[in-house]
C-alpha cells in the first residue's frame, strides 16, 4: 500500500448515513458515510468555530443540492466536498481524500481547503 | 359646513404646526401615529400630555395581564419611536385647563404648552354608582394597569370576588376573578346579562352557561350600600333586602366620557354627555378635535376602539388639508368570555321598522342564534350569535357590505343546510376585513402583490388584525387566497425535504404505520434529509411507538446529544444527569454520586431543577459511569432529550406545617409515569403542596398545587427566554382525573405542535386559545378523548431506561469511542482547577499558558 493512505476500518463499520472519527497519522479525521450512497467522505474532526474535535459526531444534512455536516455544536453545516462552512465564507475545515479497496477505507493526505464549489 | 383653518392662517406658512394631544391612550396614540406618518417633514411637530405613568397600552387586551403579567406585552408606544419621530410626550401630567383665547393648555405639574392645533383623546372613566360604601377599601374599577395589579394584590389571601355589572366588560372582569382562583359572582341590575348586544332570549342562554362554569349570577338586582361582611371583608345589601358576601368589588357599571376639561373650557358637549364634534372631528373650537371615547358624534359616544380609530384618520386628514369624514362605525362584537362565544352584529335587538327575524336555538348545545332582516328578506340587518360564533366572519360581512341574502336566509343558521356561507371569494374587494385597522379586502390584496407573503407579513404592511384580532381568521382565508391566485403556495414545510408541518408528518406517521426514515423520505418526502427533519422524525417515531432510540435505524436521526445519551458541552465532552424523581434522594444515592463523580473527575454542580449534573466525561467513559449509576439504581435523566425532565416538588405536608397534601409523592408518582415521553419540545413539571408554591409549579409545562379539596392544574407555563405564568385549566382534581387530564392534554400537544414548540408558544397559536383546549381536554369537543389516553398508555408501556438498554448491547457500545481506529480519547480539552475542581480552561487561559492539564 502507497505510504500516503492510512488504513482506517471496514466500510461496514460506520451505521449508515453516520460519521465516525480515525486517527491518522495524529490527526483527528472525521469519516462519513451518506445513505444510499457508497462514497465516504473526510473532512478535518475539528470545528473551528466551536473549537472542539466534534464534527464527526454531527448529522449528515443535504442543503440545497450540497450534502454537509451540520456541526453539534452550533449547527453551522460543512459542504462533504469542500470543506466549506456554509455559514461562514472565511471558514472551511481540511478534505482528505479516502479510497475503498476490499470494504476497507484508507485516507490520504489532506487536501489545502477548497473554497465553495458550487459544482458540488 | 364650518370653516377650516387655512393653514395660511399662520403667521408664517413655513413654521411647523403646534399639535397638542391630550392623553396618551390608544386612540391618542394611534392618532400620532397616523399624523407623523402622514405629515410632510417640517409640517407638524406633536406633543402629548397624559396622565397616566406609562405610554399608551393596549387597554383591549388589558385581561391578559392577569396572565402574561408583563406590562411590556400590552405595550403599543415606545419612547424610541416617539424619539425618532420627533414626539415629545408628558406622562403624569394631567391636563387641568385650556386657554383658547391663548392658545394653551396648562397642567397639574405646572407645564404650560402653547397649541395651534389641539386634540382631546381623553377616552372614558368608569361610572361607579352612587352606593355608600363604594369608597372601602379593595373595591376596584377596570381600566387601567394600575386597577388590575390593586386587584391581583387583593386576591391574594381573598377568597370571593363579586363583579357589579354584566355587561361586556363585567363578564370579562369576572372570567379574570375566576383565573385568580376566587369564588365568582356577577350583579347585574337590567333582568339580562349583556342587555346592550344580545336579546332576552339569548341573554337566558349566557346565562345558563356562564352559571354551569361556577360563576353565581344575579339579575335584577340593585345594590344598595356596602357594609362590612362576617366571614368575608363586605357585605352587599341589595334593594330587595338581600345580602350576599364577599371579599373584593369589582365596579364594572358602564363608562362615562372624560369631557370636564372641555366642559371646563366651554366646548358645546352632547346630551347625555361627551365632547360635541362634527363629521371632521372638530369640537364648536375650530382649532380644537376630540377623538376616542370622549368624542360625541350624532346623539352618541362609542365605547369601542375601532370608532375611535376611524376619527383619528379622519382628524389627521382634515387637520393635513383633506375632506374625510367620520361615518359612524360598525358596532358589531364578538367574543368569548369564559370559553362562551357571544357575538352581537349591528341591529341586534330588530329596532330597524319592519325588520323581521329568524332564530335558532339548541338548548342541547347550548347554542342560540338569531338573524334580523329587511322587510323583503334581501338585506341582512343584525344578529346574534351565542355558544357558536363561527358563522360571525359571514354575517358581519353580509351586513357591512349589503350582500344580498340567499332565498333562504335560515341557511346562514341551520346547521343543517350549511354551504351556503360563501367563503373569502364572495366577498366584494370593498369588504372591510379588520374593521379595527379599517382594512379593506382590495387593500390586503395589494399588499400580497406588494410582496407580503404570510399573514405575518400582511400583518405588518397593513395592520390588519393587529387591533381585537377577531378578523384574523378570515384576514387568513383572505390572504391564502389571495397567495394562491398568485399561484403560492402557502408553506408550513418542515424543510426542504418533506412538504408537511410536524403536525401533518406525525399524522402520516401514525396512520400509515411508518418506522423508519427511509420509509418516511421514500413515501413522502424527497433528498437526503437533514439536521431538521431527522430528529423530528426520530421524535415523532419515539411518540409513536415508543422504540429504542439508539435502534441502527434510527442512530442517523439522533442529534449527538441523544445519541450518546448526554449533552455536549463546549469542549466536545458530556454532562451526565441522572434521574432523581423529585429531588428526592436517599443518603446512600447521594453519596453514590459523590463518589462516581470523584472516580471520574467530573465537575459536580447542583441543578436548578432539582438533580445532579456531573459534567466532563469524555464519550469514551460514559459506559463506564453509568454502568456503576445503573447498578446503583439511577436511570437515564434524559437531560438530552426533548421529553420530559423532571417533576420538581416541594416537600408537602410530609414534612411541612402547611402542606395540605402529599406533593412529594404525587411528583414522584408524574415523573415516573411519564419518563422517557418525547415531544416536541422539552416538557417540565412540578408540584407544591400548597398555595405558597415553593416549587414555582406555575411556572411549568405542567404545574399542580394542592388543595384542601384535590389537585388544581396549571397548563403551558415556562421560564426560560419569555417566562409565562400556567393557566389554571381545571381545579379540585383528584390523582386519577388529573392525571387523565394530563395524558390527554400532553398527547394532543405531541399530535398537534409543530417542532421545539414549548407548550406556552404551542397554545398561543392554539384559535380559541385556553377555552378551546379546555373543550377539547375536558369536554372532549372532538371526540378524541379516549384515543388520546390509549396512544398515551401504549407509548408509556414500552418504556426503559435507555442507558440501561444501551449497556445491556455490546454492539451500541462500540459507538461509544472517539476513534474508530484506536483506543485513545480527544487530546484537545485542557483544563483549570478552580474552586476546588476542574473545568474547562477559557481561550486566554489556553494561549496564556495557564495551569493547564488535559
Ligand atoms: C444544567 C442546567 C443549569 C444548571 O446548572 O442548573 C441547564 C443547562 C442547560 N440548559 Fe437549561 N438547564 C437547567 C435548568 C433550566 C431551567 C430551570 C428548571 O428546569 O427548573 C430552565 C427554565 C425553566 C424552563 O425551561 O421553563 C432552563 C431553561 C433552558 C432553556 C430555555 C427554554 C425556553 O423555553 O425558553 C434552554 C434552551 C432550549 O431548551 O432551547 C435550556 C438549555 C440548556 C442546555 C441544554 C443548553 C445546551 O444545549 O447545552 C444546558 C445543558 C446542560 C447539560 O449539559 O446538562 N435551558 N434550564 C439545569 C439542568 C436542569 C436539570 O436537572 O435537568
Ligand atoms: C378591560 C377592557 C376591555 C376592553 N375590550 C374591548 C374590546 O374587546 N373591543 C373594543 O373595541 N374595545 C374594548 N375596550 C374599550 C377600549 O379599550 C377603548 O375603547 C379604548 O381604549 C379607547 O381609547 P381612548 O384613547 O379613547 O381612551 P383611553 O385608552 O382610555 O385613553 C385615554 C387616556 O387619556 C388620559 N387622560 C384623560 N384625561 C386626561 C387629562 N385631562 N390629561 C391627561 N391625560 C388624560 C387617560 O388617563 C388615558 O390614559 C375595552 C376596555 C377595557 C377597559
Ligand atoms: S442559562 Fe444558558 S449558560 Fe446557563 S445553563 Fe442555561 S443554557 Fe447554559
Ligand atoms: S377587526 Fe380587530 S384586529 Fe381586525
Amino acid at each position: 500500500m502507497n505510504q500516503n493512505w492510512t488504513d482506517v476500518c471496514d466500510l461496514h463499520e460506520i451505521v449508515p448515513d453516520t460519521g465516525v472519527c480515525a486517527l491518522v497519522r495524529g490527526e483527528q479525521v472525521a469519516l462519513f458515510r451518506p445513505a444510499g450512497d457508497d462514497q465516504v467522505y473526510a473532512l478535518g474532526n475539528y470545528d473551528p468555530i466551536g473549537g472542539a474535535n466534534v464534527l464527526a459526531r454531527g448529522l449528515i444534512a443535504q442543503v440545497g443540492a450540497r450534502l454537509t455536516v451540520a456541526s453539534p455544536l452550533y449547527k453551522q453545516h460543512f459542504c462533504l466536498h469542500s470543506g466549506q462552512c456554509l455559514e461562514r465564507d472565511d471558514v472551511a475545515v481540511p478534505v482528505y481524500p479516502v479510497r475503498l479497496s476490499n470494504g476497507r477505507l484508507a485516507v490520504g493526505p489532506a487536501r489545502r481547503a477548497e473554497r465553495r464549489d458550487d459544482a458540488a | 359646513m364650518g370653516q377650516r383653518i387655512p393653514l395660511q392662517e399662520q403667521p408664517d406658512t413655513t413654521a411647523p404646526i403646534r399639535v397638542v394631544v391630550v392623553g396618551n391612550g390608544m386612540v391618542g396614540h394611534h392618532f400620532i401615529d397616523q399624523l407623523t406618518a402622514q405629515a410632510e417633514t417640517g409640517q407638524v411637530v406633536v406633543t402629548s400630555v397624559g396622565e397616566e405613568s406609562r405610554l399608551a397600552y393596549d387597554r383591549v387586551h388589558l385581561t391578559d395581564y392577569f396572565t402574561h403579567r408583563r406590562v411590556d406585552d400590552l405595550m403599543m408606544a415606545a419612547d424610541e419611536d416617539y424619539q425618532r419621530l420627533g414626539v415629545t410626550a408628558h406622562l403624569n401630567q394631567k391636563v387641568i385647563a385650556v386657554d383658547r383665547a391663548a392658545r394653551t393648555l396648562t397642567t397639574d405639574g405646572g407645564l404650560v404648552l402653547p397649541y395651534d392645533i389641539l386634540v382631546l383623546a381623553t377616552g372614558s372613566s368608569p361610572f361607579v354608582p352612587p352606593i355608600e360604601g363604594r369608597d372601602r377599601q379593595h373595591c376596584f374599577v377596570y381600566r387601567t394597569i394600575e386597577d388590575l395589579q390593586a386587584i391581583t394584590h387583593a386576591a391574594e389571601g381573598a377568597r370571593s370576588g363579586t363583579v357589579i355589572g354584566g355587561g361586556l366588560l363585567g363578564l370579562e372582569a369576572a372570567k379574570a376573578v375566576r383565573d385568580l382562583g376566587l369564588a365568582t359572582r356577577v350583579v347585574e341590575f337590567a333582568p339580562r346579562l349583556m342587555a346592550a348586544q344580545v336579546d332576552d332570549d339569548g341573554g337566558a342562554l349566557l346565562r345558563e352557561k356562564i352559571s354551569d362554569l361556577g360563576v353565581e349570577v344575579l339579575t335584577g338586582k340593585a345594590t344598595r350600600c356596602i357594609e362590612d361582611g362576617e366571614q368575608y371583608r363586605h357585605r352587599l345589601r341589595f334593594d330587595d333586602g338581600d345580602t350576599v358576601d364577599t371579599d373584593l368589588v369589582i365596579f364594572s357599571a358602564g363608562i362615562r366620557p372624560r369631557d370636564e376639561l372641555a366642559r371646563a373650557a366651554g366646548l358645546a358637549l352632547g346630551d347625555p354627555g361627551g365632547v360635541l364634534i362634527d363629521d371632521h372631528c372638530r369640537t364648536s373650537d375650530p382649532r380644537i378635535y376630540a377623538i376616542g371615547e370622549c368624542a360625541h358624534w350624532q346623539g352618541r359616544c362609542f365605547g369601542l376602539v375601532a370608532p375611535g380609530y376611524a376619527q383619528a384618520k379622519v382628524a389627521v386628514d382634515h387637520l393635513l388639508g383633506g375632506d374625510a369624514r367620520f361615518q359612524g362605525a360598525d358596532l358589531s362584537t364578538k367574543l368569548k368570555l369564559m370559553g362562551v362565544d357571544v357575538a352581537s352584529i349591528g341591529d341586534a335587538h330588530g329596532v330597524t321598522p319592519q325588520a323581521r327575524r329568524y332564530t335558532y336555538s339548541n338548548p342541547r348545545e347550548g347554542v342560540y342564534k338569531k338573524l334580523v332582516v329587511s322587510a323583503d328578506h334581501r338585506r341582512l340587518l343584525g344578529a346574534v350569535l351565542v355558544g357558536d360564533a363561527t358563522d360571525y366572519g359571514t354575517l358581519q360581512q353580509y351586513c357591512l357590505n349589503a350582500m344580498t341574502l340567499p332565498d333562504q336566509p335560515e341557511s346562514l343558521i341551520l346547521p343543517a343546510l350549511k354551504g351556503a356561507a360563501p367563503g373569502p371569494t364572495a366577498l366584494p374587494d370593498s369588504a372591510q376585513i379588520c374593521s379595527c385597522h379599517d382594512v379593506s379586502k382590495a387593500a390586503i390584496r395589494a399588499a400580497v402583490a406588494d410582496g407580503a407573503g404570510s399573514v405575518a407579513a400582511v400583518k405588518d404592511a397593513t395592520r390588519a388584525g393587529t387591533g381585537c384580532g377577531g378578523c384574523v381568521p378570515l384576514l387568513t382565508g383572505v390572504v391564502n387566497e389571495a397567495l394562491e391566485a398568485r399561484g403560492v403556495e402557502v408553506s408550513k414545510d418542515l424543510c426542504e425535504h418533506f412538504p408537511y408541518s410536524r403536525q401533518e408528518l406525525f399524522h402520516l406517521v401514525r396512520v400509515g404505520g411508518i418506522r423508519g426514515f427511509a420509509e418516511l423520505l421514500e413515501k413522502h418526502g424527497r433528498g437526503h434529509g437533514c439536521e431538521i427533519c431527522k430528529p423530528t422524525a426520530a421524535s415523532i417515531f419515539a411518540s409513536c411507538w415508543n422504540e429504542y432510540v439508539l435502534d441502527d435505524a434510527h442512530v442517523p436521526l439522533q442529534d449527538t446529544n441523544d445519541l450518546f445519551l448526554g449533552n455536549m458541552q463546549k469542549d466536545g465532552t458530556y454532562s451526565v444527569v441522572p434521574r432523581v424523581p423529585a429531588g428526592e434522594i436517599t443518603p446512600d444515592k447521594l453519596i453514590v454520586l459523590g463518589e462516581i463523580a470523584r472516580d471520574f473527575g467530573l465537575y459536580t454542580k447542583i441543578t436548578g431543577a432539582q438533580r445532579v449534573d456531573l459534567f466532563g466525561a469524555p464519550v469514551e467513559s460514559l459506559p463506564a459511569i453509568w454502568r456503576r449509576l445503573v447498578d446503583a439504581g439511577f436511570e437515564t435523566g434524559h437531560a438530552y432529550g426533548k421529553s420530559l425532565r423532571t417533576v420538581k416538588s416541594c416537600v408537602g405536608d410530609t414534612w411541612c406545617r402547611y402542606g395540605v397534601d402529599d406533593s412529594v409523592g404525587l411528583a414522584v408518582a408524574l415523573e415516573h409515569r411519564y419518563k422517557g415521553l418525547r415531544s416536541p419540545h422539552k416538557l417540565k413539571f412540578a408540584v407544591s403542596g400548597c398555595t405558597r408554591e415553593c416549587a414555582e409549579a406555575q411556572s411549568k409545562d405542567i404545574g399542580v398545587i394542592a388543595t384542601e379539596n384535590g389537585w388544581n392544574l396549571y397548563v403551558c407555563g415556562n421560564g426560560g427566554m419569555k417566562p409565562r405564568h400556567g393557566d389554571l385549566f381545571a381545579s379540585d382534581l383528584d390523582r386519577e382525573q388529573l392525571i387523565r387530564v394530563i395524558d390527554r392534554l400532553l398527547m394532543f400537544y405531541i399530535r398537534t405542535a409543530d417542532r421545539l414548540q414549548r407548550t406556552s408558544v404551542w397554545l398561543g397559536q392554539l384559535e380559541g386559545g385556553v377555552d378551546y383546549l379546555r373543550a377539547v381536554i375536558l369536554d372532549d369537543s372532538l371526540g378524541i378523548g379516549d384515543e388520546l389516553e390509549a396512544d398515551m398508555a401504549r407509548t408509556l408501556s414500552g418504556y426503559r431506561c435507555e442507558w440501561a438498554r444501551t449497556l445491556d448491547d455490546p454492539e451500541k457500545l462500540k459507538r461509544f469511542r472517539h476513534f474508530i481506529n484506536d483506543e485513545g480519547g480527544d487530546d484537545h480539552p485542557r483544563y483549570v482547577r478552580e474552586r476546588g475542581q476542574r473545568r474547562p480552561a477559557r481561550a486566554n487561559e489556553r494561549d496564556g499558558g495557564a495551569v493547564i492539564a488535559s
